[in-house]
């Protein structure tokens, strides 16, 4: 069977859980065995509803230590669900979380990892092969994993959640938890949008904005389309902007489906942070900034003026669909 | 303080991405390798700063060729006090993630420091793997580290947020942006780090689980469509009916 690690930050599932819930079903129909949603702690609510997404069972492991994460009682759990239940496939979101335990869960378990995955497999229980992109979207990679035990984690918009099934009951299962050794003492999460790694669409924009006092039009953009802001390095280190909005190579590492790039030359650090996004849009000036090679739709104007009529033309298409 | 580093070696940022014809092995030609920036930037120079506040030594590991000695020159020129090459090609994640292991399970390490991924293979798999072979606590995506005693205070980047953790010693950490900033070797450095010990360690065996069937360049992107500056209505249009991104 599949296992899939749904995970609850704060006991609710996101869209990280239900994305890999529904590739958890996809690759169950592939190798013909169920899909199982495992969930961790004492604290979940409304776990039934992964059935919803492709779940035939779905189970808790109702230990109060696995309300936080603490990589080493959370592998212990995971794998020793994996064993109990004869999982030939286990699956998670490769999203902090999924970064933390899915090396470990492949040692515990004597199982091959791919870790990133963003398309679902093809072959069999004997020998699976799954890509994932390297190289920063430079290449793509397919590889075989042939162990006994598989573990994959999901790239985050690779898969669309589909919500075609029924809730099904949670049931419990017992095993073994570790007392933890990390002790978490705070959870500081910036409220309002959706965080960067996990939003579908982002406004970004760069040096071109010329002073933080502009970035009223980014923003209005952004609150139209429901987007998320980000922005380009020299814009975090000039304390322009938060650093926690910095997209590309040492910031964060984005694949939206549609990324909005506002006066930003696309230095290929910048690129590598964004071109897995699906569509990309640049605005630009300069009708030579490197950007423009790697959109797929471009505006060579003024961002001042083209901003605010993007706005208003979203607006526009808001109001008659 | 016992500070183990490991470092990988990556291809430049920069870099032109290109395969052999079958499409099972990276292009070498031509091809400037470097530190991984993350290895360097965070883990190494953190590893540094403590060692200088707090006294102890800083090992810096790499597994590959001897090819990759200037890398590893370059990591003792920045401050680790010694260096260990385990001499073997870095075929995945989990072969480097055993070989590392085998050599830290006898030194008692108090930290192993990794970067948050490498810039090649994107995997963020080798320190959660070196952390259950060694069986220690592991924090990924660290962004600040301060210790009091055998008291590791961290911060960690998670989506939207930063999550804040107490752990004692020994304890395995992945760095990210925020824990240290990047140092410039002086020439002093560059001097010591020629005369600084680079011990080389045969690798241990390892079963692969995971084959490589074969590298593709993604499909070339059609190029981009220019719209027309006073005609937004044609890009919202566009990005509705053509790209169905809205």
């Amino acid at each position: 069977m599949v296992l899939v690690y749904a995970e609850s930050p704060k006991g609710q599932f996101k869209k990280a859980a239900f994305e890999a819930v529904t590739y958890g079903k996809k690759v169950a129909g592939l190798l013909g065995v169920p899909c199982v949603a495992i969930t961790l702690g004492t604290n979940v609510s409304g776990a039934g509803e992964l059935g919803r997404y492709g779940a035939a069972r779905v189970l808790n492991i109702a230990d109060a230590g696995l309300n936080q994460l603490d990589s080493q009682s959370a592998t212990a759990a995971l794998a020793a669900a994996a064993q109990q239940l004869g999982a030939g496939v286990l699956i998670l979101a490769h999203n902090s979380t999924g970064k933390t335990l899915a090396g470990r869960l492949a040692v515990r378990l004597n199982a091959g990892l791919v870790s990133g995955v963003n398309g679902l497999p093809e072959g069999n229980g004997s020998e699976l092969r799954v890509k994932k992109s390297v190289f920063s979207g430079k290449a793509v990679v397919e590889y075989a994993l042939t162990s006994t035990v598989k573990v994959l984690s999901l790239m985050g918009n690779a898969v669309r959640p589909e919500s075609t099934g029924e809730p099904v009951a949670v049931e419990t299962l017992t095993v073994e938890v570790p007392a933890n050794r990390i002790r978490v003492k705070e959870v500081k999460t910036i409220e309002g949008r959706v965080p960067l790694p996990e939003a579908e669409t982002v406004v970004s924009a760069g040096r071109g904005m010329k002073d933080p006092a502009n970035w009223g039009i980014v923003e209005e953009l952004a609150e139209v389309i429901g987007a998320t802001t980000a922005c380009s390095r020299p814009v975090a280190d000039s304390h322009w902007r938060p650093h926690h909005e910095h997209v590309g190579q040492t910031g964060i590492a984005i694949r939206p489906n549609l990324y909005i790039a506002i006066g930003i030359s696309g230095a290929i650090q910048h690129l590598a942070g964004v071109n897995n996004s699906k569509v990309i849009v640049v605005i630009n000036k300069d009708a030579e900034a490197p950007f423009f090679k790697a959109a797929d739709y471009g505006v060579v104007g003024d961002l001042f003026e083209v901003v605010p009529r993007l706005t208003a033309a979203f607006q526009r298409f808001k109001a008659s669909n | 303080m016992k500070i183990l580093v490991c470092i990988s070696q990556t291809p430049d940022t920069t870099a032109k991405i290109s395969f052999n014809a079958e499409g099972t092995e990276f292009n070498n030609a031509g091809v400037q390798f470097i530190m991984n920036p993350y290895d360097e930037w965070y883990a190494l120079v953190r590893a540094c700063e403590l060692r200088e506040s707090l006294g102890g030594t800083v090992v810096a590991l790499n597994v590959g060729p001897a090819a990759n000695e200037t890398t590893i020159r370059k990591a003792l020129a920045i401050g680790a006090d010694e260096a260990v090459r385990i001499d073997a090609d870095p075929k995945s994640a989990a072969f480097v993630a055993k070989q590392i292991a085998e050599y830290a399970k006898s030194q008692n390490f108090d930290l192993v420091f990794f970067g948050k991924e490498t810039i090649d293979y994107n995997g963020s798999e080798v320190g959660a793997m070196v952390a259950e072979h060694l069986d220690l606590p592991y924090v990924s995506y660290a962004c600040k580290l301060e210790l009091n005693g055998n008291t590791a205070t961290l911060e960690r980047d998670i989506e939207g947020g930063v999550e804040v953790l107490e752990v004692d010693l020994p304890l395995c950490l992945s760095a990210a942006k925020g824990m240290a900033e990047q140092r410039i070797p002086n020439m002093r450095g560059i001097m010591m780090a020629r005369t600084k010990p680079l011990n080389v360690v045969p690798p241990a065996s390892f079963e692969e689980p995971v084959k490589t069937v074969k590298f593709t360049l993604p499909p070339a992107k059609a190029g981009v469509k220019l719209v027309d500056p006073e005609n937004m209505d044609e890009l919202v249009r566009l990005l509705h009916e053509e790209a169905k991104v809205i």
